[in-house]
């Protein structure tokens, strides 16, 4: 393993700003692995901690494959994280809404330009990422509709779900989008925690990448199958939202089964505690993505659903 | 008359209301639509809309159409006085078109749009940010250049026509264009402040805009000649280090090459780090005013003939 200092930025006062990389294995650019890119994504690095920690004690063991290189980038944006922040301290910008960068540009433009220089060529780029949104996913890999993106590459985490999103415009600064741009496949993990670090899921997300690696035969290890995933579209995914707010009852769970007219919460008045409304599933499904937070206002999503599938 | 386009109710005991103040008369087949306040700490457009709102009610009699403004499109961050929108940390300006069946900021952008759509011309007004004041500017994407004529009406110094970054189709301005309601977004001023010489400026473009759309009948100041982006070269200075950004003598405005615009220090070891000169005589119309610098952050844009 060597450890590689990959971008350095100076502060008035505080700490250098450094993006560490760590190396497994020598030879061609197999797969950049990057961790948390906001603040809050305390998961996402926890992920990539266990996944350096696996990392180191295969290539120890030979495990790593000859002629493969394997690079983790565990943080870009933890000078952020030091401050309780999503965004970049200064400025309140998305460093995952900034590549490819720009070498002159402003100093978010600058950090997304100099680390995206170091991920590209790779031929696989994995991001352990988050939605905006306060809630818990099912475990799945994410890929942008570019054109160039490859499903059944995505099937070889074994993770259950593959989904494939339509970009926004917003979505073309995002890493995801640019490495798929710079003909590296490009993979987002979701797992069903952002903020707070759930060590089973992140078992899940490490074993994930372990046996993609494994499939491209970038590693030696031997784990378990995994599953065949089903592939949906995010279009396909059917929001369910509440048209009052309150406190929120959660019934449901990613990945429980609901049936058309199930009870999936309830709202709470905030004030005299009496269930002002029930939501009921509106169709038959998976729950795909379920709110968290303990308050919602009107218009809410608090549930997907993949329609129409069984257990 | 104020009018509520959407509402939402938050968690406890609290509506949130985007609201139109639409003042009309006369012929009602011309319409105006004015909307600021898509950025919480964006401010100027609130004395634009006092004033504006005043002065139509006060001379109703010369109005002449529909003047629709929408004062706070982002009410919870003005009143947070927060930048996006406070409960997602998501930037209000990058969540266009928005979307019915979408989560909160996707509903209510769609109804914004749905609201302002049919209208003859709309007028988006900005202050920039809390680290770079600007001069009284339009905006303009290149592919959008068809809007100039009626940019040249808003009194402002400076029309900037930029190459248009496909990140910027997420705003107000570009999904209205897309539907055909003629946009024009207007810069001027720094975040979290109001500059009452620049507002006073651009409210006379606005009242000469209406006037030359026939829906305002008072006679209004000739606008000034604005600097277009194309008949010179936009420099952006950006700062080399990281450190505390100190002015110099150059001002907003005409600069001649050399004219000292700052310094960048080094305030624990009593050193200057970088000096930050004019590269060519021109028009600053940006200047750096939050003193904490990363390297990276914009110092000053400078137009002019780089030769």
């Amino acid at each position: 393993m060597i450890k590689e200092e990959l971008f350095n930025l100076k502060a008035v006062y505080r700490d250098d700003f450094k993006i560490n990389g760590y190396k497994f294995g020598k030879g061609e650019k197999s797969c950049c692995i990057v961790g948390a890119s906001r603040g809050n994504e305390h998961q996402q690095l926890f992920i990539c901690s266990q996944l350096i920690k696996e990392l180191k004690e295969l290539e120890e063991r030979g495990q790593i494959n000859s002629n493969q290189e394997i690079m983790v980038i565990p943080s870009v944006n933890h000078y952020s994280m030091n401050v309780g922040k999503r965004f970049w301290a200064v400025d309140d910008t998305d460093i995952n809404r900034k590549f490819p960068g720009d070498f002159h540009g402003e100093t978010t433009d600058i950090i997304a330009s100099s680390i995206f220089e170091k991920m590209k060529g790779y031929s696989y780029g994995i991001q352990f990422t988050s939605f905006y949104m306060p809630g818990d996913f099912i475990p799945h890999v994410r890929m942008m509709e570019t054109g160039k993106q490859s499903t059944s590459l995505a099937n070889l985490f074994g993770l259950p779900y593959v989904v494939v999103r339509k970009p926004k415009p917003l979505d073309t600064g995002t890493l995801n989008y640019n490495w798929q741009l710079n003909n590296t496949n490009a993979f987002s993990i979701y797992t069903n925690s952002t903020d707070q670090v759930d060590e089973k899921s992140a078992k899940q997300a490490v074993a994930s990448v372990l046996r993609f690696l494994t499939r491209m035969g970038i590693i030696k290890y031997n784990s378990h199958s995994g599953y065949i995933a089903t592939v949906i579209a995010e279009d396909e995914l059917m929001p369910v939202k509440t048209r009052v707010s309150g406190f929120y009852r959660r019934h449901k769970e990613p990945g429980d089964f609901v049936a058309r007219g199930d009870v999936i919460a309830d709202i709470i008045d905030p004030y005299e505690g009496e269930v002002i409304t029930q939501i009921l599933a509106p169709t038959e499904g998976i729950i795909f993505f379920a709110h968290t937070a303990p308050m919602v206002m009107e218009n809410a999503v608090i549930y997907k659903i993949i329609r129409r599938l069984h257990e | 008359m104020l009018e509520d386009i959407v509402t939402v109710d938050l968690p406890v005991d609290e509506q949130v209301a985007i609201k139109r103040q639409r003042i009309e008369n006369g012929n009602r087949d011309k319409r105006i639509a004015i909307v600021t306040g898509i950025q919480g700490d964006e401010l100027d457009g609130q004395y634009i809309c006092y004033k504006l709102i005043k002065k139509l009610k006060e001379n109703i009699k010369d109005v002449n159409g529909i003047v629709d403004v929408y004062p706070a499109i982002n009410p919870l961050g003005i009143d947070s006085i927060t930048r996006g929108i406070p409960m997602f940390d998501l930037d209000m300006n990058r969540v266009f078109p928005g979307y019915s069946d979408g989560a909160m900021a996707e509903y209510v952008a769609a109804s914004i749009v749905k609201d302002i759509s049919g209208s003859d011309i709309c007028i988006d007004l900005h202050s920039s940010n809390e680290f770079i004041k600007e001069f009284p500017q339009v905006r303009i994407a290149e592919n959008n250049k068809s809007l100039i004529p009626y940019a040249k009406l808003l009194n402002t110094d400076f029309i900037w026509i930029y190459e248009s970054a496909t990140v910027l189709k997420a705003t107000l301005a570009y999904s209205l264009n897309q539907i055909g309601v003629p946009t024009l977004a207007l810069e001027m001023g720094i975040g979290n402040r109001i500059n009452r010489e620049y507002c006073d400026q651009i409210l006379s473009g606005i009242f000469n805009l209406m006037n030359e759309m026939g829906i305002w009948n008072c006679e209004t100041r000739i606008p000034k000649e604005p600097m277009l982006s194309t008949e010179g070269e936009v420099e952006v200075i950006h700062s080399k280090h990281s450190g505390i950004f100190i002015h110099g003598e150059a001002k907003m405005g005409l600069v001649r090459k050399g004219d000292h615009i700052g310094d960048i220090v080094n305030p624990a070891m009593g050193e200057i780090l970088e000096s930050v000169y004019a590269p060519f005589d021109g028009t600053m119309f940006s200047l750096r005013e939050h003193p904490v610098v990363y390297q990276g952050a914009v110092i000053a844009r400078i137009m002019g003939d780089k030769k």
